[in-house]
């Protein structure tokens, strides 16, 4: 394997570690939209305030390992998305400071603004995660010399917006059983319950997605099915899909988070090996497409950049694992919480 | 509107909003580090209710920082893609960079530290409140890396149409990095040190929690000290030097240097016009700038009128700009010094004046960190990387006009709410003081 086609899993890497932490994130607080009173929405609040943080370095890290590895990518996307992109960062601004904003009036109305900022700021970055990969495996018109020739409402494509609505469900899933893990009585029966009828939601949007994307993008099935990793992923995916709801029933709702972090790492990286060693699709001439080798930076940068994931990461990993672990078991609201 | 004029207003409203909570952060997290020591270390319960009052400004503080900081790790791709495409294969590595050495190991040891008082042992309570502070001034690093190759780039040939890296320690370590690096967080250590002196003089004329006050208004007294006569010499100092070696026009610009001459002046005072460009009411020392710069009276220093006029920076925002930084950092000697002195004297917390006045110079060392930035950025112009690429030249070519203008709207409000959000939830927490001993 070469350094550039090491960068294009690293980033891959960076994209599903963000999606399983922050994935959680999200879906807690689309699920706090319907907590039922103020002390259900603490609740839902302080199950990730201690990590919500950390989890959403993972975007920074991405974003940052995109403009060293890739910079024609970073610079396309992010110029040629801007208006999306300007819309998720107030979105991401409004959660970000709603914990901290909420919980220092008691009055109800203030507090309910920032409910409304964490639970929207949950769910509009989760549904444009979904929206942005949509438009990358659906293809992107980019031109010969890697500009964005689009537009904002081009970017809202309803095959897109399917990705969209599949990654809303997907991340409420996955947060239902985080929320499960940390809580009990009521709220967990309800969290239980949730996340067994998005199961069903899930499996009927990923098979019509994926069904669309069969027929709409045939370019991402071309080259990957001969790869056997393919299947792998695929088993994976369709083991961890058929198991979810067998363990969240049983009750182990630590085994069932695992389960659906590695369905989201299954269904992610599945996706990512149908677009290599494209980074962008393009949609005018797939002959114009962004590509590991035509958009990255020099083979000297990626050899540092290299060395310098090999020596941060492991550590990064290990002090998050620390922290996580720390902060386990049921939300207790004490004098400190949000 | 032209979209290059708009693209450079959004990038300055945004980092100089952005640029009010890091400083704040950095210094206060140095100072918790102090307060979390004492409380562990001498078992003393009045530092750790210190610490836990400032936390909670700190998480304030923190919280509005990163919001406003994510625009700025996607602005660069979203409103100077051309920018980044050149300069991609070297200035995006010390932003991942502080991704997996700095945001990590700050957001991570933040929550440890906020929410785990009672779930750590002591050791590791006062150790995430160290690795919060120790994040927190890497990720400094890496931005001022980032910004001083624009500065002064090294370690790069330009090839394939784009600037590629030949040696990652010299565009790391260029020749104004760690100069720039210790200005810069020696002027956030002040920041904090004035953030805790003010609350802490506020309290004490309050007469809340006085003993507390006291203690706290000592600790960030003497810090700002240090750190104020720091600042002066050998970082302020060592900064000019190099850029007068480095940056000649900028050099000549923020000095009001207008003229090539032996024996520069030192100007202490002056109004600027621009049109043509000379100062006026000017009280100088002839020579003092020469030898200040190269250590000789009757150096050379070349000023504005020797450089082609495309390369000249603005001259009067440059020069007021480094000026007021520079009246600033003098009042903080000033001020720390003679509040030291009535410590050792044992009536500072008499000095009913000098503590309003400690208060209300809290927002004064973000203005002298603004002023400063404003200087190195505005100085680099018309530069975006120094010698090598023009701003004109540099921002995204498929974003337009009216897109930059909603988004500078947009952000504008978002920056105005958050702004006064902040100033209100701090005073309201400010106001309403430590928490009671066992309470």
């Amino acid at each position: 394997m070469d350094l550039n086609s090491i960068w294009f899993w690293l980033v891959g890497v960076l994209i599903i570690g963000y999606a399983i932490l922050d994935g959680f994130d999200f879906g807690v607080g689309i699920l706090s939209l319907f907590a039922k009173n103020e002390e259900e929405r603490r609740i839902h609040m302080n199950a990730i305030g201690p990590v919500w943080d950390g989890n959403e370095v993972w975007l920074l890290t991405g974003g940052g390992a995109l403009f060293a590895a890739f910079p024609v990518v970073y610079a396309t996307v992010f110029s040629g998305f801007y208006l999306a992109l300007m819309l998720l960062l107030v979105t991401l601004i409004a959660r970000a400071v709603s914990f901290e904003f909420r919980s220092k009036v008691e009055s109800s109305s203030w507090r309910r603004i920032w409910d409304w900022a964490f639970g929207l700021g949950s769910l509009l970055p989760a549904l444009l995660f979904g929206v942005a990969i949509g438009n990358i495996l659906h293809g992107v018109p980019v031109d010969t010399g890697g500009n964005y020739l689009g537009s904002f409402l081009g970017l809202l494509n309803p095959f897109s917006i399917g990705v969209g609505l599949l990654s809303v469900v997907l991340f409420t899933m996955h947060g239902a059983i985080y929320l499960a893990s940390k809580t009990d009585g009521a709220l967990q029966s309800r969290a239980v319950d949730w996340a067994s009828k998005l199961w069903i939601l899930f499996v009927l949007l990923y098979v019509v997605m994926t069904l669309w994307s069969w027929l709409g993008s045939p370019f991402l099935f071309a080259g990957s099915m001969k790869n056997p990793f393919f299947f792998i992923f695929l088993i994976l995916l369709v083991g961890t899909i058929v198991y979810l709801p067998i363990v969240i029933k049983s009750g182990k709702f630590g085994r069932a988070f695992f389960t659906s972090s590695l369905l989201i790492t299954s269904m992610l990286g599945q996706m990512a090996l149908s677009l290599f060693p494209r980074l962008v699709p393009s949609s005018i001439d797939l002959a114009y497409s962004l590509t590991i080798y035509n958009a990255s930076s020099s083979s000297l940068t990626l050899q540092t950049m290299l060395i310098i994931a090999l020596v941060g990461v492991p550590i990064v990993i290990a002090y998050s694992a620390f922290i996580h672990y720390v902060f386990r078991g049921k939300v207790e609201i004490t004098k400190e919480s949000y | 509107m032209d979209a290059l004029l708009l693209a450079r207003l959004q990038f300055a409203m945004t980092i100089g909003f952005h640029f009010l909570f890091p400083p704040i952060s950095i210094g206060l997290g140095w100072l918790l580090v102090m307060m979390e020591w004492y409380g562990w270390k001498k078992n003393d319960e009045l530092y750790v209710r210190m610490g836990k009052f400032f936390a909670k400004l700190f998480a304030l503080t923190f919280a509005v920082g990163v919001a406003t900081g994510i625009v700025m790790e996607f602005q660069f791709g979203t409103n100077w893609a051309t920018y980044s495409k050149f300069v991609g294969d070297i200035f995006g590595a010390p932003l991942a960079a502080e991704g997996v050495f700095a945001f990590f190991l700050e957001s991570g040891f933040l929550g440890l530290y906020l929410f785990g008082r009672n779930k750590v042992s002591k050791p590791i309570h006062w150790f995430s409140s160290l690795m919060v502070a120790v994040g927190a001034t890497i990720s400094a690093f890496w931005i001022i890396v980032a910004n001083s190759w624009q500065q002064t780039p090294a370690g790069y040939v330009i090839r394939n149409g784009r600037a590629e890296l030949t040696s990652f320690y010299d565009a790391v370590f260029n020749p104004s990095t760690l100069i720039r690096y210790f200005h810069t967080v020696d002027a956030a250590l002040i920041t904090g040190a004035f953030f805790v002196a003010g609350i802490a003089a506020y309290l004490i004329l309050k007469g809340k929690e006085i003993e507390l006050a006291q203690k706290a208004m000592k600790l960030a007294v003497i810090f700002g000290l240090i750190t104020s006569l720091l600042e002066l010499m050998p970082f302020g100092h060592e900064h000019a030097k190099q850029v007068a070696r480095t940056q000649p026009e900028k050099f000549a610009a923020i000095e009001g240097l207008y003229t090539s001459q032996p024996q520069a002046p030192m100007v202490l005072f002056a109004v600027p016009f621009t049109k043509p460009p000379e100062l006026k009411a000017v009280v100088e020392i002839q020579g003092v700038l020469s030898w200040m710069a190269f250590g000789d009276v009757n150096a050379h220093i070349k000023g504005i009128n020797e450089f082609p006029r495309e390369n000249i920076p603005p001259l009067w925002l440059t020069f007021v700009s480094f000026h007021n930084m520079v009246v600033l950092g003098m009042f903080f000697i000033a001020i720390t010094l003679y509040a030291t002195y009535l410590l050792w004297k044992k009536n500072l917390f008499e000095k009913k004046w000098l503590l309003k006045l400690f208060t209300w110079s809290i927002p004064l060392p973000l203005a002298a960190c603004q002023l400063g930035w404003m200087a190195a950025e505005v100085g680099r112009q018309p530069w975006i990387v120094y010698g090598l690429l023009r701003t004109a030249d540099a921002s995204s070519i498929t974003v337009s006009a009216p897109e930059i203008l909603f988004s500078i709207i947009l952000f504008g409000c978002v920056y105005l709410l958050l702004g006064a959000l902040y100033i209100y939830l701090l005073v309201r927490e400010v106001k309403h003081g430590p928490e009671p001993a066992n309470g």
